[in-house]
């Protein structure tokens, strides 16, 4: 009898076979749609290991996966290194080249905010509904920072839903974008940026370091690091620190990312009503946001000599680069000469960051 | 007058569609370049004949490279 009660499949519940079934789910996903399989492949199996019962593995101070939570995520260690292997990935000659759309990243991030008070009339609490309202900027890392800081019950939905929403990206964004523009607009072929120096790109993250930690100390965590990732990239004299950086600790720490997010999600902590109000008002921010950008992009069209495409808009969320891919499909649709993926990576870039900002802006308010 | 079929975008040659030699008529297809894991069609600006092709599949090229001269 002894043996009996060590034996797992008594304690199964319908809870954890629920959850063993979205497991699989995104698991299947990841390897045949391969819908963002680097990190939905260990999140499905952390959830799958997760709600098993009788582990221990999330057993706060004993578990193996407790601990990678707790001194990964918890700890605020595993989201900056993320974004450390960003800043080498990332050339931000596209956003230098045409500084003004820069406003379009901003503006994009107001479907963010509009959440934030939306989520909280609906009666989360403010450290849940910044967390919800987060999702809309669609960056994955962001979003697991900010919900390990206020809302941590929330952590393995609330990436869950950004993760999906930026694999999601052409499918969620397109039907948006031919609703807010006309045809006309879509076919604008925009005037060619100006070339980038060197010495702008090295001078970028030092200075957008300094400006942004001065302005939101909050975000200094995920700023600095991914400025620091992309001085290792433009300086060009530690090419072994940016490679490293870009993969080797990048895919280190992504396995452990997706794994402890994976494993926060319970039965008790995602079988909730709550869970399905954040996945729709996860995908109302970033319909929003999407439609923000675009909207933003009219309105600069109404100024300006040099009009812009209105569609490069909606890469301002910041999901890099899927947003900005989705934008040029979808401008060469309506004029097969239009190229439009180096535009659209200026205001995908610079949703990156305010998206950043926004959560530091959240971090600052709320903590 | 010749014409040169100038990169739209940096990327990588993926496959090339016309010869030297062939006739082509605008908008058709010239080349496929890929940038950022994503195929980018570049179409031919003008009706005439492909006389010199400056690129090979796998070549690297930046924006505004030329690619090929139409005549």
């Amino acid at each position: 009898m002894a043996f009996l009660d060590q034996l797992g499949l008594l304690s199964v519940t319908w809870g954890s076979v629920v959850m063993w079934l979205i497991a699989l789910t995104l698991i299947y996903l990841a390897i045949t749609k391969e819908y963002e399989p680097l990190l939905l492949l260990p999140i499905g199996f952390g959830i799958l290991v997760a709600n098993l019962p009788m582990t221990d593995l999330m057993t706060p101070g004993e578990g193996l996966i407790w601990r990678f939570y707790h001194y990964g995520v918890e700890w605020e260690v595993i989201p900056p290194l993320i974004f450390l292997g960003l800043g080498a990935h990332t050339d931000f000659g596209p956003l230098l080249s045409q500084p003004r759309l820069i406003f379009l990243g901003a503006a994009a991030q107001g479907g963010v905010y509009v959440t934030f008070f939306v989520a909280h009339a609906f009666g989360f609490t403010l450290e849940e509904a910044a967390t919800i309202g987060i999702i809309g900027g669609a960056d994955g890392p962001t979003t697991i920072f900010l919900a390990a800081q206020l809302a941590p019950h929330l952590l393995g939905a609330c990436a869950v839903a950004a993760y999906s929403y930026m694999a999601l990206v052409p499918i969620i964004q397109p039907p948006i974008m031919r609703l807010l523009t006309t045809q006309q607009e879509r076919a604008i072929r925009m005037k060619k940026a100006r070339t980038v120096t060197t010495r702008e790109k090295v001078i970028f993250p030092l200075a957008a370091t300094m400006v942004i930690v001065l302005l939101v100390p909050a975000s200094a965590p995920l700023i600095t690091m991914f400025m620091l990732g992309n001085l290792f990239r433009e300086s060009k004299v530690v090419e072994r620190l940016r490679d490293t950086t870009q993969n080797a600790l990048m895919n280190i720490v992504t396995i452990f990312l997706g794994l402890s997010v994976g494993a926060t999600m319970s039965a008790t902590n995602f079988l909730r009503i709550d869970v399905l109000f954040i996945f729709v008002l996860g995908l109302v921010a970033f319909a929003l946001s999407t439609a923000c950008g675009l909207l933003l992009a009219k309105l600069m069209n109404l100024f300006t000599k040099d009009k812009i495409n209105p569609l490069v808009g909606a890469a301002g969320v910041s999901a890099v680069p899927m947003a900005a891919r989705v934008v040029h499909k979808v401008g060469a649709e309506a004029n097969k000469k239009n190229y439009l993926l180096m535009f659209a990576m200026g205001p995908n870039l610079a949703g990156v960051i305010g998206t950043v900002i926004a959560a530091g802006i959240f971090l600052t308010m709320l903590r | 007058m010749a014409e040169e079929v100038l990169a739209p975008l940096a990327g990588k040659v993926l496959s090339l569609a016309v010869e030297v030699g062939a006739t082509v008529e605008e908008d058709e297809e010239v080349l496929v370049l890929e940038a950022m894991k994503m195929e980018t069609v570049v179409y031919a600006p003008c009706d005439g004949q492909v006389t010199a092709i400056t690129v090979k599949v796998g070549d690297q090229v930046e924006e505004d490279d030329p690619l090929a001269t139409i005549k």
